[in-house]
């Protein structure tokens, strides 16, 4: 049972746009838009953001996210009139960024905490407490990347899916860069493409595991 | 002289033609620093909860209260929709199912409402928003408890309006108006505006 996620925008269009894009990295995860008021116009609509949580709830819990201003309180109020308020949560988080994070989170199986953890950790922050050294032990790949895209939203994106719920750290370096490799936009920032040598190291009981899905990733040139 | 709930809702009444007498007058006050949709919005809330109390009045004033909240959460969207919203049903909740009020259950009622505002919106006075209205209100409300509802809710009208007046030299900190920065300053803050014309409505009502 997967989190459900919702957007709640002051726009129909801002919504179906996040969500289509959200969507796209995260088939299987319902991402439901709730936008714009009923006539089409600007602002946010209590009813329709509890039709989008009803909606988006399959058992897992919902995750809310929001743009700007009243959006937040419509989100809070609606989550205040659940039924069982604690099935779902409202994240302050950047609405593109931060739905990416959830729906690949949510993708991956993470539960209601873990996705909403990924999503307002999505601001660009969350590399320093990740950037453990690796003491030891740590599993090491070198890896040439010949898909067309490189390391752009949708490799990222199966690349943080594959190794989801494994328990290894991934640090995935292209030059002087570092990436979370469980970050979809910190692997996205690296701007790996098509040629380029990435260093792969992974620590963690299940760290070898981690490297050879990449591996086999990085094979099948992501399926592309 | 007891407050049930026809009582209550004759006050929602008085209030919802105050807000459909200074619709135009919201509209003005919201033009220049928000998107001039208060008093429309608010007036097609009130406008609903009028016509659902004509349908069927509930048994209790927390049942009354919480019919207006439900109604202005749908009706009225924007920032005032949940405001107003949470306002009223944390009014409800907070008067349960008792039959009658007194003039502490309605200063109860004020500040459950208080309390649910500033949970919600996260303004304190000072921010230019609806809470520099009701904030001083609460706190008349309280100190007028010990001679009866009429009384009680007069002294909370005659704080919000001057707590409303309060925010014209203030930047607003919350909504729309905050990115208008220093430009904002010398406005009449819309929903402090309206705040203070419901309780002055319902003061009038239950004299």
């Amino acid at each position: 049972m997967r989190v459900g996620l919702v957007l709640v925008s002051h726009s129909g269009k801002l919504a179906e746009g996040v969500a289509e894009l959200a969507a796209q990295m995260a088939p299987d995860v319902k991402v439901v838009p709730a936008g714009g008021l009923p006539d089409g116009g600007i602002g946010t609509d209590y009813d329709s953001v509890l039709a989008a949580v009803e909606r988006a709830e399959e058992g897992g819990g919902v995750v809310l996210l929001y743009d700007l201003g009243s959006a937040e309180m419509t989100a809070d109020l609606v989550v205040e009139s659940l039924p069982d308020p604690g099935t779902a949560v409202v994240v302050a988080a950047p609405l593109v960024e931060g739905a990416v994070a959830a729906a690949v989170a949510a993708q991956g199986g993470a539960d209601r905490a873990g996705v909403a953890s990924a999503a307002s950790s999505a601001a660009g922050g969350g590399e320093s407490e990740a950037a453990r050294e690796s003491a030891g032990g740590a599993e090491t790949a070198e890896l040439t990347l010949g898909n067309d895209v490189g390391l752009h939203a949708r490799p990222a994106a199966l690349l943080v899916r594959g190794i989801a719920g494994l328990d290894a750290d991934v640090r995935i370096r292209l030059g002087d860069q570092e990436a979370d490799g469980h970050s979809v936009l910190a692997l996205m920032s690296l701007s790996a493409r098509k040629g380029d040598r990435i260093d792969v190291s992974a620590t963690g009981t299940q760290a070898a595991e981690a490297i050879s899905r990449i591996e086999s990733l990085v094979e099948r040139n992501f399926d592309e | 002289m007891g407050c049930g709930a026809r009582e209550v809702a004759d006050l929602l009444r008085a209030g919802a033609a105050t807000i459909a007498e200074h619709r135009a007058e919201l509209i003005d006050l919201d033009r220049p620093i928000g998107d001039s949709d208060h008093g429309e919005n608010l007036n097609r809330g009130f406008t609903a909860v009028v016509s659902t109390l004509d349908t069927a009045v509930p048994e209790t004033p927390g049942g009354v209260l919480k019919i207006a909240a439900t109604t202005l959460i749908s009706k009225v969207g924007g920032a005032a929709g949940p405001l107003y919203g949470t306002a009223f049903l944390r009014a409800a909740t907070a008067l349960g199912d008792r039959a009658e009020l007194d003039a502490e259950a309605v200063f109860t009622a004020l500040r459950a409402g208080l309390r649910g505002v500033v949970a919600r919106g996260k303004a304190v006075v000072g921010d230019a928003t609806m809470v520099d209205a009701l904030s001083p209100a609460v706190d008349a409300a309280e100190a007028a408890v010990g001679d009866g509802i009429a009384a009680v809710l007069a002294a909370a009208a005659d704080a919000a309006d001057k707590g409303a007046d309060s925010t014209v030299p203030l930047v607003a900190r919350k909504g729309r108006a905050s990115y208008l920065g220093e430009r904002g300053v010398g406005h009449l803050d819309p929903g402090a505006r309206s705040t203070a014309l419901l309780l002055r409505a319902f003061a009038e009502a239950a004299r």
